[in-house]
């Protein structure tokens, strides 16, 4: 029975963000903005049901429904939730419906907003979907479905180029990491015969233990690694900024860039702590941890330096997961849901701004407490979280952090250094974002500064209030979310009992030496964006520079193969195919022993030995032949020579026939030919035609002596001998060839008499049309002929 | 010597030849009446799609169905015999066939359905079929002359400079491609003394070691490449298949390589297995290249018809990636997939003649029913998604009155659903989920890993991504970016159809028919790949293939 529930509440869950995409566009054009009210019910539905699990996922339950997909290859559309597909979702479903909400106000009046909320449910859904998922390939599928609703969202503005090209650019990095995944996860369903997360789990050391470890391991990472932006992957994450602020908020803080997070985190029972592991993991997050949170610092653009802090978030995410261990993974989860709620609050917050005062550069900002007093304190509460400033919930995620790092040996240490700097320097960002643009004098250049709606407000200030709330009742919060995400990370059950109280220990001192150093980097942060500036102008080249000059080395490198084999010429062509054809004539002959023995000298009757020098001399006349059109008729002479033989076997129709085809391609051909304005001769010195004389050669002897190895075999003579012993039996007929032509092959006949029709059609068209081009002033030359 | 009475229903299995010739040659008789045309080709296609669904739902029923010529016993009549790969093979092209006609009517000028439009497509049809449905080689010769000048007719229709210089290619090269095939049949009547495919099967299984067929089957891989347009003989098809008017690309693109690729299954997959295992290696790099040479080629393009043209290259390379398996030799993989294999293969296959004769690949043979299976797949959905890709590219040609990446733009706004339909079959050929070219690549590389071919699945995931590249590309620059400039003063529409032509909103139809294809494959696939494997399972194993024409297994 419960089953049955979870399997109907969780499908429903599942499939209203789309429901509601569908419907966007048809609800936006009735009750315009007021949509958003309507569509937010369906992300709040999916969270009211996900909600409903937590009893049961809290207390260390798993619920799991599904059903076949493709049964032939063991494909289930199936799903899974626990601890952390369930905080996951929450957050996917909760923070999607206050995105939903200040959508409505933001992009109000908008002549696309339909379709944007359309793209930004049917995100929603993948982003849920992928989350849930349980089934490999069903994971897979939603994975790529969050790329292609992003590209679709990062070019919502698309008339920009900067939109657009920010747009390819995320779909090529993601998509492409995508597809590492997918080799991935087909290794680990074929190799290892693991075919959902839940198997996975369940396999142990299974896939540490594999053969196939490190191959699964990097596909594994590389599609991690490019969608939660970790260096040097994380060009796109700033460039995705061209999309609507609410994207930003939701797709590149709160959800997708996570998906690459919550893969490691998912896999790391099955796939962490072995060697590789704990050092390719932290290595990277490090680097992008410190990088990501400079990078932020020298930002102008408010915008910006929030897409920078967020890289430099997933860097400090994919660290913690790579040291693998318990307090490191509590650390991290801890961290990941602060960072949803502050982020996602603070990409609002820029919005806002940007909205109320519209421009979002840092220099041009200033004074807008005043004017906009909630946001300021929406910003603020976002900040102090993001600060790691006690009661809020990113305290909790910093002390953990730094409990988890306080060993000794080199390997902590400088890990702990990067998350000291790169707190501080995020610390200094989240100050910048949030108090900056609200303090001092309010610049000219800004017109009337305004609080925007209820809309607008609400997102940032629930997030910013949920911070708080958090750690004032943390027990309360670890017991429902952070407690069963992390058990669900770490494999086993964990305890988490940190709280908003500081303890005076090792932790807290760097916690407050962390504050110290952000402060003072706040204050220079004039200096310390200049001199990063002046750092990344003397190296002159970056990632995304990178970007661009691999796609125009690709572009570049396609022209170069295309033209290369696409010439244009016919000869080239025909001289390509005639080598094919003559190579698969000798190399099988050759290596598999199929040459013939020498043949004896033929004895022909004396029309047969006229007929031959009749097709030899049809064809020394095409070789030599002074203008095309000669070439073309002789061409014609050696086929009829051809039909005389058939005429000399006693086979009247078939040489009929061959007279008729033969006619056609001889009129056909001269068409075109005239038609195509070629030079009439062929003007080529000897030393060029040698070549393909000697090709020619090559090939019409493959056929010959192709054709003497099978005439020296024995023939089966079955047919042959059915023809003869029948076609006056029972088909009534004299002629043999007759028979086999109209009755028992005639169905070849029928078709050969199609093709003559449809080539006599071809050469009507061919003619008529140029006739009716030549005199357009006449009304039909076709209804004028029969 | 005559074979038993026929029942009515037999006749189904030759309906759909039937249907095309004889509309064609019915409109071929009313050409003066060209508005009449299109209400008789209509219904025409409808017909001849009706048909064959019938024809797929009693092979699905019965098995693999046989109709002698004539009546007369095999293998000396010529037989008509439909398997599963054929009858999947036909049923599609009648699906496309019908959104074509629907296409055309509402695309097409009076001039071009004037000079034949119509007919040259039932004609062409007529030996798409034909070569889907006979069981005879020489007969599958005779259909692809038909489909070749049918193709012709419909690829000088407007009688271009361009266009005549791509026919001639386009003839010149398909001509030598269909002589070869008819020069190696020759060979092969000298060898095995029958044109009847079951008889062949029988026959070359008995001829396991001979140069001989390995030089027919290496032949026949040459012509069917070259029809099929796979590296280094594609050149035809880039030089011909942007000439024609969009219709007309779309169904080339959908059908004609797919032809080649079919005869290339039924004639050296069928009749030459171990041959064929011979040649595996060869066909892998073939397919390798072929998808590298279209993907690449795509990115080179600033013409939106012309990189659809390689798109259909790179579909090529990723089929042949599929008739490249044969089941891995190496150690690790051969013994996991052995594992599989045995909850794989369910009841295992009764040993006819033939399958003791490939009795040493069983333990592999589970990847090559998977490679094929896929390929099959991917040739179906190749089908579908490259005709949409052809006729919504039309659509948005017209709209923009230019092909050119450089001159198109503004469709987003314009025509939203058109530009949802396009990037539906844009991500389609790409192969992204959830759509029809996700599974079919999932299910080659899946075969790839398994056939210990890993580097095989890395080149069909890297053409998948160059191809999402391209396809954005072209999404980015002819539907999100703004008209360019001369356009503008007349908005969008500036290169649209003069006044009196009939509304392109009913062109918008048969796309929608077609991104029904590429959603339900993509969507629910269990009924495709159920279908496609049995086509697959019907050539390792042909026993029923046999049967069916020889009453039992013989």
């Amino acid at each position: 029975m419960a089953e049955i529930e979870a399997t109907t509440g969780g499908i429903l869950a599942l499939a209203l963000p789309f429901v509601a995409a569908a419907l966007a566009p048809i609800l936006k054009r009735i009750i315009g903005a007021h949509a958003a009210w309507v569509l937010a019910l369906a992300p709040a539905a999916a969270f009211a049901i996900l909600f409903s699990f937590l009893p049961e996922v809290s207390s260390g339950g798993v619920v799991q429904f599904g059903f076949d997909w493709i049964p032939a290859f063991d494909v289930r559309f199936s799903f899974r939730i626990d601890g952390l597909a369930s905080t996951f979702g929450l957050l996917i479903t909760g923070i999607g419906t206050l995105i939903i909400l200040y959508s409505g106000g933001y992009l109000k009046g908008h002549r696309d907003q339909g379709r944007f909320f359309s793209f930004m449910l049917m995100f929603m859904g993948s982003m849920l979907g992928l989350v849930l998922a349980d089934d490999l390939m069903t994971l897979f599928v939603y994975w790529e479905l969050t790329s292609i609703t992003s590209f679709l969202l990062i070019g919502f503005d698309h008339e920009r180029e900067k939109a657009r090209r920010g747009a390819i650019q995320a779909l090529a990095i993601t998509g492409g990491g995508g597809l590492a995944l997918l080799a991935g996860f087909i290794l680990i369903r074929e190799l290892a015969g693991l075919n959902s997360m839940t198997e996975v789990l369940a396999a142990g050391d299974a896939l540490r233990t594999s053969p196939y470890y490190l191959p699964i391991f990097i596909l594994v990472l590389c599609g991690a690694f490019t969608k939660s932006a970790q260096m040097p992957f994380h060009v796109w994450l700033p460039n995705a900024m061209e999309a609507p602020t609410p994207v930003s908020a939701y797709l590149h803080s709160a959800t997708m860039v996570k998906a690459g997070v919550y893969l490691l985190l998912r896999m790391q029972p099955a796939l962490g702590d072995t060697a590789l592991w704990t050092t390719v993991l932290p290595a990277f997050g490090a680097v992008t941890l410190v990088m990501g949170a400079l990078l932020a610092v020298r930002a102008t653009d408010i915008k910006i330096t929030l897409a920078y802090t967020t890289v430099s978030s997933l860097g400090l995410l994919v660290m913690l997961i790579g040291v693998s261990t318990e307090y490191a993974l509590i650390g991290a989860v801890l961290y990941l849901i602060a960072h949803s709620l502050f982020k996602g609050g603070l990409f609002m917050v820029a919005g806002s701004v940007d909205h109320g005062a519209h421009t979002r550069e840092i220099d041009r900002l200033g004074g807008l407490a005043r004017h906009m007093p909630i946001t300021f304190a929406a910003a603020l509460l976002c900040a102090l979280s993001m600060g790691g400033i006690t009661p809020f919930v990113g305290f909790l995620a910093k002390e953990e952090i730094y409990h988890a790092l306080e060993y000794g040996d080199a390997y902590h240490i400088a890990l702990m250094a990067a998350a000291i700097l790169g707190n501080a320097l995020m610390f200094a960002a989240a100050f910048i974002v949030a108090l900056k643009p609200f303090v001092g004098k309010l610049p000219e250049t800004i017109d009337h500064p305004h609080e925007g709606g209820f809309t607008i407000w609400f997102g940032p200030l629930v997030l910013g209030v949920l911070g708080l709330l958090g750690a004032l009742f943390y027990e309360t919060y670890h017991a429902l979310f952070s407690g069963p995400m992390a058990s669900a990370t770490y494999g086993q059950p964990v305890e988490i009992d940190i709280s908003f109280v500081p303890h005076l220990n090792l932790a807290f001192a760097l916690s407050l030496a962390t504050i110290a150093l952000g402060i003072v980097i706040y204050l220079a942060s004039n200096g310390v964006r200049a001199a990063t500036s002046r750092f990344l102008a003397s190296v002159g080249w970056g990632p995304d520079h990178g970007f661009d000059q691999a796609m125009r080395g690709l572009l570049r490198f396609s022209y170069f193969v295309t033209n290369r084999l696409q010439s244009g010429r016919l000869d080239y062509y025909m001289t390509i195919t005639v080598i094919a054809i003559t190579a698969a004539l000798f190399v099988p002959m050759i290596l598999g022993g199929a040459l013939p023995a020498e043949p004896q000298m033929p004895q022909l009757r004396l029309p047969e030995w006229l007929v031959l020098a009749l097709i030899l001399v049809g064809i020394v006349a095409v070789v030599v032949a002074k203008n095309r059109l000669t070439a073309i008729v002789s061409l014609g002479i050696q086929g009829f020579g051809t039909a005389l033989i058939f005429m000399l076997l006693g086979a009247p129709d078939l040489s009929f026939t061959q007279f008729m085809v033969e006619t056609l391609s001889v009129v056909i051909l001269a068409l075109v030919m005239t038609r195509l304005k070629l030079s009439p001769a062929d003007h080529r010195p000897l030393r060029e035609k040698l070549p393909d004389a000697a090709l020619a050669l090559a090939g019409g002897a493959g056929f010959a002596v192709f054709l003497l190895s099978i005439v020296q075999r024995p023939f089966d003579p079955a047919l042959s001998d059915f023809f003869e012993e029948y076609s006056y039996a029972i088909a009534h007929g004299k002629n043999i060839v007759n028979v086999i032509l109209v009755d028992f092959r005639g169905v070849d006949t029928m078709g050969e008499i199609a093709v003559v029709m449809t080539t006599g059609l071809a050469v009507l068209a061919l003619i008529r049309i140029r006739v009716g081009r030549r005199a357009k002033a006449q009304p039909d030359p076709m209804e004028t002929t029969p | 010597m005559m074979h038993g009475a026929l029942a009515p229903s037999d006749y189904l299995v030759i309906a759909p030849v039937a249907i095309c010739l004889l509309f064609g040659a019915a409109l071929l008789m009313m050409r003066k009446r060209i508005d009449w045309q299109p209400w008789l080709a209509i219904p025409g296609f409808l017909l001849l799609f009706a048909a064959d669904v019938l024809l797929l739902l009693k092979v699905a029923a019965e098995g693999p169905q046989t109709m002698m010529m004539g009546n007369w016993k095999p293998p000396f009549g010529i037989a008509f015999t439909v398997d599963m790969l054929g009858a999947l093979f036909v049923t599609t092209a009648g699906f496309v066939g019908v959104a074509s006609a629907i296409y055309a009517t509402f695309s097409m000028s009076r001039t071009e359905r004037r000079y034949g439009f119509f007919p040259f497509m039932f004609l062409m049809m007529g030996g798409v079929s034909g070569a889907f449905l006979t069981g005879d080689i020489f007969n599958l010769y005779v259909w692809f002359e038909v489909l070749l000048m049918g193709s012709f007719g419909l690829l000088i229709l407007g009688s271009e400079r361009e266009q005549l210089d791509g026919a001639t290619k386009y003839c010149f090269l398909n001509l030598v491609a269909t002589t070869l095939f008819l020069i190696t049949t020759g060979y092969l009547y000298g060898v095995v003394g029958t044109l009847n495919m079951a008889d062949i099967a029988q026959k070359a299984a008995r001829l396991e070691n001979d140069g001989a067929v390995l030089t027919i089957a290496v032949l026949y891989l040459v012509a069917f490449g070259m029809k099929a347009a796979a590296f280094p003989l594609n050149f035809w098809l880039p030089a011909s298949y942007h000439t024609p008017r969009f219709v007309v690309s779309a169904l080339f693109a959908g059908l004609l390589t797919k032809v080649g690729v079919y005869a290339l299954i039924r004639v050296l997959l069928m009749l030459f297995p171990p041959q064929h295992a011979d040649l595996a290696t060869l066909i892998s790099w073939v397919a390798a290249l072929t998808m590298l040479v279209g993907a690449f080629g795509a990115l080179a393009q600033s013409d939106m018809r012309r990189l659809l043209n390689y798109f259909v290259i790179a579909g090529i390379g990723t089929i042949f990636a599929g008739l490249a398996l044969t089941g891995g030799e190496g150690g690790a993989s051969a013994t996991v997939s052995a594992a599989s294999a045995a909850t794989q293969a369910g009841g295992t296959a009764p040993m006819t003649g033939m399958a003791a004769a490939a009795a040493p690949l069983v333990p592999g043979s589970d990847s090559l029913v998977i490679g094929l299976s896929g390929a099959v797949f991917y040739a179906l959905h190749s089908i579908v998604i490259m005709t949409a890709l052809y006729l919504a590219a039309g659509t948005a040609a017209r709209i923009s009155g230019s092909s050119s990446l450089r001159a198109m733009g503004g469709l987003w706004r314009a025509r939203p659903g058109l530009a949802a339909l396009m990037l539906v079959f844009l991500f389609a050929v790409s192969g992204l989920p959830p759509f029809s070219g996700f599974w079919p690549k999932v299910i080659l590389v899946r075969g790839a890993f398994q056939a210990g071919m890993p580097w095989l699945g890395a080149v069909i995931l890297l053409t998948g991504f160059l191809m999402t590249v391209a396809s954005a590309r072209v999404f980015a620059l002819a539907f999100w970016r703004n008209a360019p400039e001369p356009a503008v003063a007349g908005g969008p529409n500036a290169g649209f159809a003069p006044a009196g032509e009939p509304s392109p909103m009913l062109a918008m139809l048969p796309l929608l028919i077609l991104a029904v294809f590429a959603v339900v494959a993509g969507v629910l696939p269990q009924w495709l790949v159920a279908l496609t494997d049995v086509a697959a399972r019907g050539i390792v194993d042909p026993a029923g293939y046999v049967g069916s024409v020889f009453g039992g297994v013989s």
